[in-house]
C-alpha cells in the first residue's frame, strides 16, 4: 500500500512536471531557431536538427528604427507599474486589514465584514465591469495612457487581494499579542509595527506575491488604458503577433516575461521553508 | 493609596461580565479571583488593566482616577493563561521589552532581567528563541517579564491552566515561593483560577466570582469554612460539596431514604427542610454504612473518586487510596456527620461545622 502511493505520488509529479515544463523546453528552443527552421520542418535539437540563432532575442531589445521590436522600455514599465502599485496596496491593505481584524466598525448597517466584503467584491466583479468607470475616471483626471494611471487602477485591484490575504493572517495572530504590547507600554501604533508586523512577515510575504503576480500579469486593463506613450510588456508581447508569426522572438519574449515570477516564486519559497516564519504564532 | 474598585459593571451583550463588583486592594496582598470558566475573571483582570472600559463605575489607584489613564501609562504586569510572549524576539530580548518601552537605563535593565531570570530559573535560557521553549518554560518567560517590570499591578490569568499535571504542580510551588519571598511590599497581586485547589494553597484573600458577581469576599480559610451560600460551596470545593435536601428533626437527619443521627453544632437548628452538604472528603467506605451504588470510579493520583447513586441521591465520594471498582458494585459509606453543612432554601449557609451560625 505505501509503496504503491509512493509510485502514485511520482508517477503524477513526474507527468504534471512534465506538462508544465514541455512548453518551456519548446520556447527555448523556438528562441533560437530562424524562419527557416520553423517554417521548413520539426526540429528539435540544436546544432544537429538546426542551427541556432540570436535574431528572436536580438530583435526584442532592438530600437523600432533598426527594424527590432524594443521591449525593454514596457519591460521597465511593467517592473515600475507592479513594483509600486504592489507596494501601495500592501502598506494601504495591511493598515486597512489590521484595523479590520482588531476593531469593530458601525456605521449604519455597514460592519466590518461588509467592509472585507467590498473590497473582495472588487475581484468578484469580472473587470470588464470596471473598465468603462476606470477608463472614464482616467480620462477625466488627465492620466489615461500614463504610468500613473495604471499605478492608480492597479492599486485599485491589488489592494483587495492585500486585505484579504492580511485580515485572513491577523484574525490568527491572537489579540492578546497586540494587548500585552499595550500592557508592555506601547501606545497602539508602537505595538502595530513593534510586534504585529514583525510577526507578519509571512502574511506580507504571501500578499505581495500575489500583488506581483496578478499585477504582473494583467493585460486587460494594460490594454484599454494605454495607447501609445506607455506600454505594458503583456500588451507588447501580444502586439508582437502580425501577419507573419514571429515564433523565435514570441518565444523569447514570453520566456523573459515570465522570468520575473519565476525568480520571484523560487525567493519566496525560500523564505517560507526557513520555518520560523512560518511557524512563528502558534 | 489602595487599588480600589466601586460598582463596576460591564454588559457588552445581553449579559453581564461584572456585576456592580467593588473592592479595595491593598499593596503587598495577593488576591485571588475564583470562579468557572465564564465568570467574569478575565473581563475582571482586563479591566484593571484597562483593555477593557466599564460601562459604569469608578477605579481608582494611588488616588488618581485610573479610568483616564490609557493601558499603557498605567505599569501593571499580565500573564495570560495562553503562553503569549513576543514569538520574534528571543527569551532575553522578551524580558526586555517593558523595560526598553519605559526608556530605563542600561545597567537598570540588565540587573532587572538577570534577577528575573534567576527568579523564574531561566538562566542560560537567554538567547533561546520562544518557540524552543516548552510550554512550562514560555510561561516563565512571560512570568519573567511581568517580575522584571516592577509593575505596581500584576495580574495572573490562570497562568497554569494550560499546564500539564506535573508541571502544574511544580510551577504552583514556585509561584508560591516567588510571591513569598520575590515581590515588594510595593505591589498589588492579582491572580485568576478555577481550581480550588490552588486558590486554598496561595492563600490569599479570595473574591469568589460567578455571572460576573462577587458572591463572596474573604480569605482562603474562611471562604474554605464557611461558604456563604450553595453556588461558593459549589465553586470553592473540587469535586463540588455534596448537596442533599433533607428534613431535620430533633434527632436525626432524614435524607431521601438515609437517615442519620443529626450533628452536635445543629442544635439550635430549627426543624424543617434544609440542603445538607458535605465534601466529598468526608464520606468514608465502612461495612456498617448506608449501601450505595457505584455509577462511576475513577483514579486520580492516590485517590480514588466514585459516584454513588442511592434512588434519585446521587454523591461524590474520596477516598484517599487507590481502589478498583467496578462499575453498578454495591458499597457502604458512612458520613462524617460532624462535617455537614445546613443551607436553607434559598441556598444561604445557617450552619457549618466551623461556627458560622445564622440558624
Amino acid at each position: 500500500m505505501e509503496k504503491l502511493y509512493t509510485f502514485l505520488k511520482y508517477t503524477f509529479i513526474t507527468l504534471w512536471t512534465v506538462f508544465i515544463v514541455a512548453p518551456f523546453l519548446w520556447a527555448v528552443s523556438t528562441s533560437f531557431k530562424d524562419f527557416q527552421s520553423v517554417n521548413s520542418k520539426v526540429t528539435y535539437i540544436p546544432w544537429l536538427d538546426f542551427e541556432p540563432t540570436l535574431e528572436g532575442w536580438r530583435v526584442l531589445v532592438k530600437s523600432p528604427a533598426r527594424g527590432g521590436v524594443d521591449i525593454v522600455e514596457p519591460y521597465f514599465n511593467s517592473i515600475f507599474v507592479t513594483c509600486t502599485a504592489s507596494l501601495v496596496s500592501i502598506v494601504l491593505g495591511t493598515l486597512a486589514a489590521y484595523a479590520l481584524s482588531r476593531f469593530t466598525f458601525k456605521a449604519g448597517f455597514v460592519r466590518n465584514n461588509d467592509i472585507t466584503f467590498f473590497f473582495i467584491s472588487q475581484r468578484i466583479m469580472p473587470p470588464i465591469v470596471l473598465s468603462i468607470p476606470f477608463f472614464i475616471f482616467l480620462s477625466t483626471i488627465g492620466l489615461l495612457d500614463s504610468l500613473l494611471g495604471l499605478v492608480v487602477v492597479y492599486i485599485v485591484l491589488l489592494m483587495p487581494i492585500a486585505v484579504w490575504i492580511m485580515v485572513d493572517f491577523f484574525n490568527r495572530v491572537p489579540k492578546e499579542l497586540d494587548e500585552t504590547a499595550l500592557i508592555d507600554g506601547c501606545n497602539p501604533y508602537q505595538a502595530f509595527y513593534k510586534v504585529v508586523l514583525p510577526n507578519s512577515i509571512p502574511g506580507l510575504i504571501v500578499a505581495g506575491m500575489f500583488c506581483i503576480i496578478f499585477g504582473w500579469i494583467d493585460f486587460f486593463f494594460a490594454f484599454i488604458l494605454t495607447f501609445t506613450e506607455v506600454q505594458l510588456l503583456p500588451v507588447k508581447v501580444v502586439a508582437l503577433n502580425s501577419s507573419i508569426t514571429p515564433w523565435w522572438s514570441l518565444s523569447a519574449s514570453a520566456l523573459i516575461s515570465v522570468a520575473p515570477l519565476i525568480i520571484v516564486a523560487f525567493v519566496v519559497e525560500r523564505y517560507l521553508s526557513k520555518g520560523n516564519l512560518s511557524g512563528a504564532l502558534k | 493609596m489602595n487599588l480600589i474598585g466601586e460598582h463596576i459593571t460591564y454588559k457588552p451583550d445581553d449579559q453581564f461580565h461584572l456585576n456592580d463588583v467593588s473592592f479595595n486592594f491593598k499593596k503587598g496582598n495577593l488576591y485571588t479571583i475564583l470562579g468557572r470558566t465564564l465568570s467574569g475573571k478575565t473581563t475582571f483582570l482586563k479591566t484593571i488593566a484597562g483593555l477593557l472600559n466599564p460601562d459604569s463605575g469608578n477605579l481608582s489607584f494611588e488616588e488618581k482616577n485610573f479610568s483616564k489613564i490609557p493601558v499603557w501609562e498605567r505599569n501593571v504586569a499580565m500573564v495570560y493563561q495562553q503562553f503569549i510572549n513576543y514569538p520574534h524576539l528571543n527569551v532575553y530580548e522578551n524580558i526586555i521589552f517593558p523595560l526598553k518601552q519605559r526608556k530605563l537605563s542600561q545597567d537598570k535593565i540588565k540587573t532587572d532581567v538577570e534577577e528575573a531570570l534567576k527568579t523564574v530559573g531561566l538562566i542560560g535560557f537567554e538567547n533561546r528563541k520562544i518557540q524552543e521553549l516548552s510550554g512550562g518554560q514560555q510561561q516563565r518567560v512571560a512570568l519573567a517579564r511581568s517580575l522584571a517590570k516592577k509593575a505596581k499591578i500584576l495580574l495572573l490569568d490562570e497562568p497554569l491552566v494550560n499546564l500539564d499535571y506535573k508541571l502544574r504542580e511544580q510551577l504552583r510551588e514556585e509561584f508560591k515561593r516567588i510571591f513569598s519571598e520575590g515581590m515588594s511590599q510595593d505591589t498589588i497581586l492579582i491572580y485568576s483560577t478555577t481550581d480550588p485547589q490552588e486558590v486554598m494553597e496561595l492563600n490569599g484573600e479570595v473574591i469568589v466570582l460567578d455571572e460576573g458577581k462577587v458572591l463572596q469576599k474573604g480569605p482562603a480559610k474562611e471562604i474554605f469554612e464557611n461558604p456563604l451560600n450553595l453556588k461558593v460551596a459549589e465553586i470553592s470545593n473540587d469535586p463540588p460539596m455534596n448537596i442533599l435536601k433533607g428534613l431535620k428533626n430533633s434527632d436525626n437527619l432524614n435524607f431521601e431514604n438515609i437517615s442519620i443521627k443529626s450533628p452536635k453544632h445543629f442544635k439550635n437548628l430549627e426543624n424543617q427542610n434544609y440542603n445538607f452538604g458535605i465534601r466529598a472528603s468526608e464520606i468514608k467506605l465502612d461495612e456498617n454504612g448506608e449501601e450505595f451504588e457505584i455509577e462511576l470510579a475513577e483514579i486520580s493520583g492516590s485517590e480514588t473518586l466514585l459516584h454513588l447513586k442511592k434512588g434519585n441521591s446521587k454523591l461524590i465520594a474520596l477516598i484517599e487510596e487507590v481502589m478498583n471498582f467496578k462499575i453498578h458494585q454495591k458499597v457502604k459509606i458512612i458520613f462524617n456527620s460532624n462535617k455537614f453543612y445546613a443551607f436553607n432554601q434559598s441556598g444561604e449557609l445557617v450552619s457549618s461545622p466551623y461556627g458560622a451560625n445564622n440558624g
